[in-house]
C-alpha cells in the first residue's frame, strides 16, 4: 500500500500505546527525522514513561519541530496524537511553518496493543489505558481531514502496516526540475493583441484556430513562456487572451502562476458574491459571448492555477504578487494570499488603494523572484527581484524579462484600454533607496568570497564598525569599496633598520612570484575615487569623506573631465570607474593629526633635548664626568631632528584643491568588470592616460626575485627614493591577483623607509637596544588580516561589477572595516 | 624631561646640603617612571643650579596591543609631567618634608629660588603659581608654520622655602598637564593633601587645582575638597560650588518639555532614539505612564555607560522589565523599532551628514512609523547669545550642521508631507524676540485616516 506524502511535510503519527509508531517510524524515516515524545521526556525527566513530565516534553518537542520546519526538513512526531488538542497543536506548528501536515494513523486492534505493552517491562499502565486511546482515536477518525491534514492515511490491519510504503510526492509549486530558459511575461489583463504581438517579438511562433484566433504559441527551441498572473480583466480580449494561454500551458509551452484577478474571476463564473468591480465586469461580459464549454475550460483553467512556482534548482520564484523567501517553496494558505495579494499594511494611499508593503526592499534571498500586481513606468532590479507589470492595460507597455540572460523585452500598449484609478507615472516619481537592514550587517556574519572561501566576522567587531560606519563614512551606495590593510615586510635583522627590502623580494621569490613590480609610496593618504557620469566620491580607507561638498564635487569633476578626455567611458564599456589611489599631500587629509599630534611631540622633544644638552655640557665643563648622560642626549637630539625632518617633508601647503595631488595606481572595477586580473603595468599605463593638473604619476620598478643582479638594482631604488625623503615603496607580484602553495598571496608588502620610520616608532627606535626590542614584532595577525580584507574587497568590487543588491556589496564593505577593530599593533 | 632649580641663597652651595646630593657628582637614580639623573651645572658661592634630568625609556612607556599609533609616539618623555613629579617626590624626599640634618634653620627659611621647566604646557601657569608667592617668565614653544604649540619654556622665580617650591611643583606639574602615567586611585587623595598641607586649602584655584591632580574623578574629588574644608575649617559648599546642582540647564528644560508632549500624546510605548548615556531614559524611567522604554544607540560604548548609570544590573524586575537599551543605528532600517506609540529623537539628528537624513527619514518615518515622534536640534540663530561660544562655531565638534529656524521647518515639513504626518513647532528654553528659542522642538503625529 502506497502512503503518499508531500517531499515537505509535517507527519503526525496517530495510535494508541503499543499500536507499533516507534517501529513504523524506525522502518520508513530516518532516526533524526523521528521525534518520539518517550525520548523527549527522557530528556527532561531521565526516564521515558514518567507522565508528569509530558508538558515539559512536549514543549521541547515543538520547539525541535518547529526548527526542524523552519529550516524546511519533513519531521515525524511519535506520540499517541489521539486527543484532538494534541493534534491541534501540531497542525498550527505545521501551518506556523507553512508545511502541510500528514496523519498517519495505526489503528492495531486492542489485543496487540495489549500485547506489545505487556512485553515490555517499562509499560505497567494497565489495560484501561489502551482502551481509553483506541476510544479517543475511534471518535477522532472522521475528522483528521477536518482539522487541517491534507492527508490522512489509516492503516487497520498489521498486513497493512507491514506492506506500506511511503511515496514523496513533490509540491504542486515544485519545478525545481524545470531549468528553462524561460520568457517571463507580466500582467496582460486581456490584452490580446499587445500579448501576440510580444509573443512574436520573442521569437514564438503563433498556433491560429480557423477563425484565426491564436490558441497557441510555439516557443523558439527549449525556451518556455511563464505567466505571473492575472491575465484577465480590465483589458479588451480576456477570452483571447486566455484561450491562447491555456493552449500554450496545455501544451506545454508555458507555464502559468494564479494571479489575484483569476481567483476572483473562478468566484464569479461560479455565482459566489463577489463585488464586480476592478474590471472584473468586462471579464463577465466577454465571456458571456462565448460558449458554456469555453467558460468551464476557463473555469477549470483559472481554479487549477498554481499560487506559485519555484524552478531552476530553486534559482527562480515566480508569484503574481512577489514572495518573500522563507514562503519560497511553501504551501499554506498564508503563503498562497501573499503569493496573490501581497502583503498590504493596512493603510491606503490617497487614491483609496491599498499601501503594499514594501517586502522587496526587505528581500535578500538568493532566488530570482519575478512578479507583477503592481504596475510600474519600468522594471528594475530590487535586491535580486523585479516586478514585471508595467500597466499594458493603462496605457503602458507588456514586458517580458528573458531568463536567465536579463535582458527586458516590451511592447507598447495600442492604448489606454482603462483608466487608471492612480496615475501609472506617479506626478513625482519617488522611490525608496535600496534600503540596508541592521540585520545585513549585525552579529556574527559569514562572507562567502570567491578567493578565501567563508571570512567570519565576529559581533562585537560589527558592533564597533556600526558606530563607524554609521557616523563617519560616507552614502553606502557610494561606498563600494574599502581597500585591504598592508602587511610591512619581515623584520630585518641588519643592525641599522627595521625594514630592508630585500626581506620582501625573498618572501616573494620563496612563495613562487617571480616577478615583482616596487611601486613609490607618495606618503599621502590611501583615497578611493568612485567617478560616475553625474556624481562619485572620494573616501578615506575607512570610508570617510575626503572633502566637504562644494570642493568634493569639484575634485570629482576634475577627475571626470580626464576620465573623459582619456575615453575611459568607451573603453571599459561603462558609465563608472573606481580607482585606488594616494591622495597628496599627506597634510590634506591629516592637518590635524599633524597640528595635534606629530608637531607638538617634536617641538617638545627638540625643546627638552636642548636644553638638556646644554645644561649637560656645563656641568662637564665644570668637570663632573656625565659624558655617557650628554652623549646620549646629543644622540637623542638629533633623533628628534630627524623626527621632525620626517614629517615636515609630507607636508606641502594647500589651498582648496590647490596643491592637491591625486596618484592612481590601480583601476578597481567598472559596469560588469573587474581588473585584478591585469597585471599592475597594464594598471599604471591605463591610469597614466589620465592627464590633468591633479594627477600625479607613480615611480615604479619591476623586479627579477630570482636575479640577484636585478635583486640588487631594486634595493638600490628603495635606498635612493627614502634617502631623498621618500616614506618607501610597496612591493606587489607583477601578475596582481596570485595563488601560490598556500592559497593567496599577500598582494603587497611595504618596504617603509628608515627616517620615516620615526614618525611610527618614535624618534629615538634607532638607537640599538631599542632597535633589539623592536625587531620582536609580530606581524602573523597583521598578514592574515590583509589576506581577508583582501578577499573581502575583492569580493565587494566583483559583486559592485556584477550590479548586485546593494546589500550584498554593503555587507563586503562593512566586513572590511568590522575587521580593521582587531587589536592589531598599529605601526605594523 | 628635565627641571633645574637655582639659587643666589649666599653660599649658594647649600643647596647641595638641602638636597642631600652632593654638587660635584652626577648622581643617577632608579625610580618607578625611569632613571633620574641629579647634577649641577653650576655650584659656587654666588649660584647654585641643581639639574633634574629623566631619562624614560620610550619603548617600555607603552605595553599591549595599542588602538592607536598616539600611544606610541607621543610627547610623554619630553612634557614636564606626573613621570617627572614621581622621580622628583622619589630623588628630594627629604627636601620636600622639610628635613635636613646639616642645614635645619635653612631648610624653613625662604631663600630666592629660580625654576626652569623648558618644556612646559603654560595655559594655567601664571594663574596657578602667582598666588603661591612666583612670578612666571614664559617663553611659548614655537610649532613650526603652526604657530606656537602648548608647550612653553618656563622660569619661575621668588623667595619660598625649598620645601614649598618642591611641594608646589609635585602637585602643580601634573595639574598643568591634565594627565597623569598611573591609575588615579584613592591614595591620590592622601598624597595631594600631603603635599598641599599649608597651601592648596588657601589656593583660589584649590578646585581646579584637586579636580585635575584627582583628574576629575568625582568621588575623589569630592573627599578631598571636605578633607581640605576640615582642615581649615570653611564649610564645603563654599568650596564645592563648581560641584552644585547648576540652574535648570537647557538639557533639563529639553527633556521636562519631551516628556510632557510624550504624555500630552499619550505614548506609552517609547522610543529614544540616540539614548547615548540615559539621560531621558531616566526621566522616561520616573514616569510610571511610560511602561515600555527602548533606548537604542549606535555607540555600544555609550550604551555601556547608559547601562551602568541607570544601574540596570540593580533593577527590580519590573522597572527592568519596562526598560530595553539595544545597539541600532538610524542609516539602517531595523524591523525592532516598529510598533512603539513614540520615537524621540532628542538632539540627534544634527550629528549625521546631511546626505543621511534621507536613511534617518526612512528609518524613523517608514520603519518604525510611530504615531507621534519628537525631534530636537539647535536653533542655530540663538548661537551668538551664548556668550562662550565662539562666532561661526557650532555648539559641539560633531554637529554636521546647525539649522535655522526656518531650515528645520522646511526639512521637517518636508518629511511629514511625505509621510504623512502632521507636524507642530515648539521652542525649548529661554526664547529671544529675534532669534527664538536655544533648542526647536519639532512633534510629528501620524495623520488620523491612517
Amino acid at each position: 500500500m502506497e502512503l503518499k506524502i508531500p517531499d515537505l511535510c509535517l507527519v503526525v503519527l496517530v495510535g494508541a500505546s503499543g499500536s507499533g509508531k516507534s517501529t513504523f517510524a524506525r522502518k520508513h524515516f530516518l532516526p533524526t527525522q523521528v521525534l518520539s515524545s518517550d525520548y523527549f521526556r527522557g530528556l527532561v525527566a531521565d526516564d521515558e514513561n514518567d507522565q508528569s513530565a509530558s508538558g515539559a516534553a512536549f514543549d521541547v518537542l515543538h520547539y525541535v519541530a518547529g526548527k526542524r520546519l523552519h529550516a524546511g526538513r519533513t519531521t515525524v512526531v511519535d506520540a499517541t496524537n489521539v486527543q484532538r488538542a494534541d493534534r491541534a497543536h501540531l497542525v498550527g506548528l505545521a501551518r506556523a511553518h507553512n508545511v502541510l501536515p500528514v496523519a498517519i494513523v495505526l489503528d492495531a486492534p486492542e489485543e496487540v496493543c495489549l500485547a506489545r505493552n505487556a512485553s515490555r517491562p517499562d509499560r505497567d499502565f494497565g489495560p484501561h489505558v489502551v482502551r481509553r486511546h483506541r476510544a479517543a482515536l475511534r471518535k477522532s477518525l472522521k475528522f483528521l481531514a477536518k482539522e487541517g491534514f491534507k492527508r490522512v492515511h489509516v492503516l487497520r490491519t498489521q498486513s497493512e502496516v507491514d506492506d506500506a510504503v511511503i511515496v514523496p510526492e513533490r509540491l504542486l509549486n515544485d519545478l525545481r526540475h524545470e531549468s528553462g530558459p524561460f520568457d517571463v511575461i507580466g500582467d496582460v489583463h486581456g490584452c490580446r493583441a499587445e500579448l501576440e504581438e510580444l509573443l512574436v517579438a520573442l521569437g514564438y511562433d503563433l498556433v491560429r484556430d480557423d477563425e484565426g484566433r491564436a490558441v497557441d504559441a510555439v516557443p523558439p527551441v527549449g525556451r518556455r513562456a511563464a505567466f505571473v498572473g492575472d491575465l484577465v480583466d480590465r483589458g479588451p480580449d480576456t477570452p483571447g487572451v486566455l484561450r491562447l494561454v491555456m493552449g500554450m500551458v496545455e501544451n506545454g509551452h508555458a507555464f502559468a502562476v494564479c494571479g489575484n484577478h483569476e481567483q476572483k474571476l473562478v468566484r464569479a463564473l461560479r455565482g459566489r458574491g463577489v463585488q464586480v468591480k476592478h474590471g472584473l465586469a468586462e471579464s463577465l461580459a466577454q465571456l458571456a459571448a462565448e460558449p458554456e464549454e469555453f467558460r468551464a475550460r476557463a473555469e477549470r483553467f483559472c481554479d487549477g492555477l498554481v499560487a506559485h512556482y519555484v524552478l531552476d534548482g530553486g534559482a527562480l520564484v515566480l508569484a503574481h504578487a512577489g514572495l518573500p523567501e522563507r514562503f519560497h517553496g511553501r504551501a499554506s494558505a498564508r503563503v498562497r494570499s501573499f503569493a496573490l495579494y501581497g502583503d498590504t499594511t493596512g493603510e491606503t494611499d490617497e487614491y483609496g488603494l491599498p499601501v503594499r508593503y514594501p517586502w522587496a526592499n526587505e528581500y535578500r534571498g538568493k532566488a530570482t523572484v519575478l512578479y507583477g500586481h503592481t504596475p510600474i513606468p519600468d522594471v528594475e532590479w530590487v535586491n535580486n527581484t523585479m516586478c514585471l507589470d508595467t500597466g499594458v492595460v493603462f496605457g503602458g507597455k507588456l514586458t517580458a524579462l528573458r531568463y536567465p540572460e536579463r535582458e527586458v523585452v516590451s511592447v507598447a500598449a495600442h492604448e489606454i484600454w482603462y483608466e487608471p484609478v492612480r496615475p501609472l507615472v506617479e506626478a513625482t516619481p519617488e522611490r525608496e533607496p535600496d534600503v540596508l537592514a541592521l540585520s545585513d550587517v549585525t552579529g556574527r556574519r559569514v562572507i562567502d568570497t570567491a578567493h578565501r572561501g567563508r571570512i567570519a566576522v565576529r559581533p562585537e567587531q560589527a558592533a564597533s564598525a556600526l558606530e563607524v560606519m554609521s557616523r563617519f563614512a560616507i552614502d553606502p551606495h557610494a561606498l563600494l569599496y574599502l581597500p585591504p590593510t598592508m602587511a610591512p615586510t619581515a623584520t630585518s635583522q641588519r643592525p641599522d633598520v627595521l625594514e630592508h627590502p630585500e626581506d620582501a623580494f625573498a618572501e616573494y621569490r620563496d612563495a613562487g612570484v617571480r616577478e615583482v613590480i616596487c611601486e613609490e609610496k607618495h606618503m599621502g593618504s590611501r583615497a578611493v575615487v568612485l567617478v560616475r557620469e553625474d556624481s562619485g566620491a572620494v573616501h578615506t580607507r575607512t570610508g570617510r569623506p575626503f572633502f566637504d561638498g562644494a570642493l568634493a564635487d569639484e575634485f570629482l569633476a576634475r577627475v571626470r573631465a580626464s576620465v573623459t578626455d582619456a575615453g575611459l567611458w568607451d573603453r571599459f564599456d561603462t558609465d563608472w570607474l573606481l580607482l585606488d589611489a594616494e591622495l597628496l599631500p599627506w597634510n590634506a587629509k591629516a592637518a590635524g593629526l599633524i597640528k595635534d599630534q606629530y608637531a607638538p611631540v617634536g617641538a617638545a622633544a627638540v625643546g627638552a633635548l636642548t636644553a638638556a644638552s646644554d645644561v649637560l655640557a656645563r656641568t662637564r665643563d665644570r668637570g663632573v664626568d656625565v659624558a655617557d648622560l650628554l652623549a646620549r642626549t646629543t644622540s637623542r637630539l638629533s633623533n628628534a631632528t630627524g623626527y621632525r625632518d620626517a614629517y615636515q617633508k609630507y607636508c606641502r601647503p594647500t589651498d582648496g584643491l590647490t596643491g592637491v595631488r591625486l596618484a592612481p595606481f590601480q583601476l578597481l572595477a567598472a559596469r560588469g568588470r573587474t581588473f585584478h586580473d591585469r597585471d599592475h603595468l597594464w594598471h599604471l599605463d591605463v591610469l597614466s592616460t589620465l592627464r590633468g593638473e591633479v594627477f600625479t604619476r607613480t615611480r615604479h620598478l619591476v623586479v627579477d626575485t630570482t636575479d640577484e643582479v636585478r635583486v640588487a638594482e631594486g634595493v638600490r631604488w628603495w635606498e635612493e627614493l627614502t634617502g631623498a625623503g621618500g616614506e618607501g615603496m610597496v612591493v606587489k607580484p607583477l601578475a596582481n591577483l596570485t595563488r601560490g602553495r598556500r592559497g593567496l598571496v599577500q598582494p603587497g608588502i611595504k618596504v617603509r623607509g628608515r627616517e620615516y620610520l620615526r614618525i611610527v616608532y618614535g624618534p629615538d627606535y634607532t638607537e640599538p637596544e631599542n632597535l633589539v626590542r623592536l625587531r620582536r614584532r609580530a606581524l602573523g595577525a597583521k598578514r592574515s588580516l590583509a589576506l581577508r580584507e583582501y578577499a573581502l574587497g575583492l569580493e565587494a568590487l566583483e559583486r559592485a561589477a556584477r550590479d548586485e543588491p546593494l546589500w550584498r556589496v554593503h555587507e563586503c564593505v562593512f566586513a572590511v572595516l568590522a575587521l580593521e577593530s582587531e587589536p592589531v599593533d598599529p605601526r605594523l | 624631561m628635565l627641571l633645574t632649580l637655582t639659587t643666589t641663597h649666599r653660599p649658594a652651595t647649600d643647596l647641595g646640603h638641602l638636597l642631600h646630593k652632593h654638587p660635584e657628582r652626577a648622581q643617577s637614580f632608579s625610580t618607578s617612571s625611569g632613571t633620574a639623573h641629579v647634577f649641577y651645572p653650576r655650584a659656587d658661592e654666588e649660584e647654585c643650579t641643581v639639574a633634574l634630568l629623566l631619562e624614560v625609556d620610550p619603548v617600555a612607556l607603552v605595553r599591549g596591543p595599542g588602538s592607536t599609533l598616539t600611544q606610541y609616539v607621543n610627547d610623554r618623555p619630553y612634557v614636564a609631567n606626573s613621570l617627572l613629579t614621581v622621580a622628583l617626590g622619589s630623588v628630594f624626599r627629604t627636601a620636600m618634608n622639610g628635613r635636613s640634618e646639616s642645614r635645619e634653620e635653612l631648610a624653613g627659611t625662604p631663600i630666592p629660588l629660580a625654576v626652569r621647566i623648558p618644556v612646559l604646557p603654560h595655559r594655567l601657569v601664571e594663574r596657578l603659581f602667582t598666588p603661591l608667592g612666583w612670578t612666571a617668565d614664559i617663553t611659548p614653544i614655537a610649532l613650526d608654520e603652526h604657530g606656537d604649540s602648548r608647550y612653553a619654556d618656563v622660569t619661575l622665580t621668588g623667595t619660598l622655602t625649598l620645601s614649598d617650591a618642591l611641594k608646589h611643583l609635585y602637585v602643580l606639574l601634573p595639574v598643568l598637564d591634565g594627565s597623569k602615567h598611573y591609575y588615579v586611585a584613592e591614595d591620590e587623595v592622601d598624597k595631594l593633601l600631603r603635599a598641599g598641607e599649608g597651601w592648596l586649602g588657601g589656593h583660589p584655584d584649590c578646585e581646579l587645582i584637586t579636580t585635575r591632580y584627582l583628574m576629575r574623578r568625582r568621588p575623589l574629588v569630592q573627599s578631598a575638597l571636605s578633607r581640605l574644608a576640615d582642615v581649615d575649617e570653611v564649610e564645603p559648599e563654599e568650596l564645592d560650588n563648581a560641584l552644585a546642582e547648576p540652574r535648570v540647564s537647557l538639557a533639563v528644560q529639553r527633556r521636562e518639555v519631551v516628556v510632557a508632549q510624550l504624555k500630552e500624546a499619550g505614548a506609552r510605548r517609547v522610543l529614544d532614539l540616540g539614548c547615548g548615556g540615559g539621560a531621558l531614559l531616566r526621566a522616561l524611567l520616573a514616569e510610571p505612564g511610560f511602561t515600555e522604554i527602548h533606548g537604542v544607540d549606535v555607540s555600544a560604548q555609550a550604551l555601556h555607560v547608559a547601562a551602568r548609570k541607570l544601574g540596570v544590573d540593580r533593577m527590580g524586575d519590573r522597572q527592568r522589565a519596562r526598560l530595553t537599551l539595544r545597539q541600532s543605528s538610524l542609516t539602517y532600517a531595523d524591523p525592532e523599532l516598529a510598533g512603539y506609540d513614540a520615537a524621540v529623537l532628542m538632539e540627534v539628528v544634527e550629528h549625521l551628514d546631511p546626505v543621511r537624513l534621507p536613511a534617518l527619514e526612512h528609518s524613523v518615518f517608514v520603519v518604525a512609523r510611530p504615531r507621534t515622534v519628537l525631534v530636537t536640534t539647535p536653533n542655530v540663530e540663538y548661537n551668538e547669545l551664548f556668550e562662550t561660544l565662539p562666532a561661526g562655531q557650532f555648539r559641539h565638534s560633531d554637529h554636521r550642521f546647525e539649522w535655522t529656524r526656518a531650515e528645520f521647518r522646511t526639512w521637517a515639513d518636508g518629511v511629514a508631507q511625505r509621510r504623512g504626518y502632521a507636524v507642530r513647532h515648539l521652542p525649548v528654553g529661554p526664547a529671544d524676540a529675534d532669534r527664538g528659542a536655544p533648542t526647536q522642538l519639532a512633534v510629528f503625529t501620524l495623520g488620523d485616516d491612517d
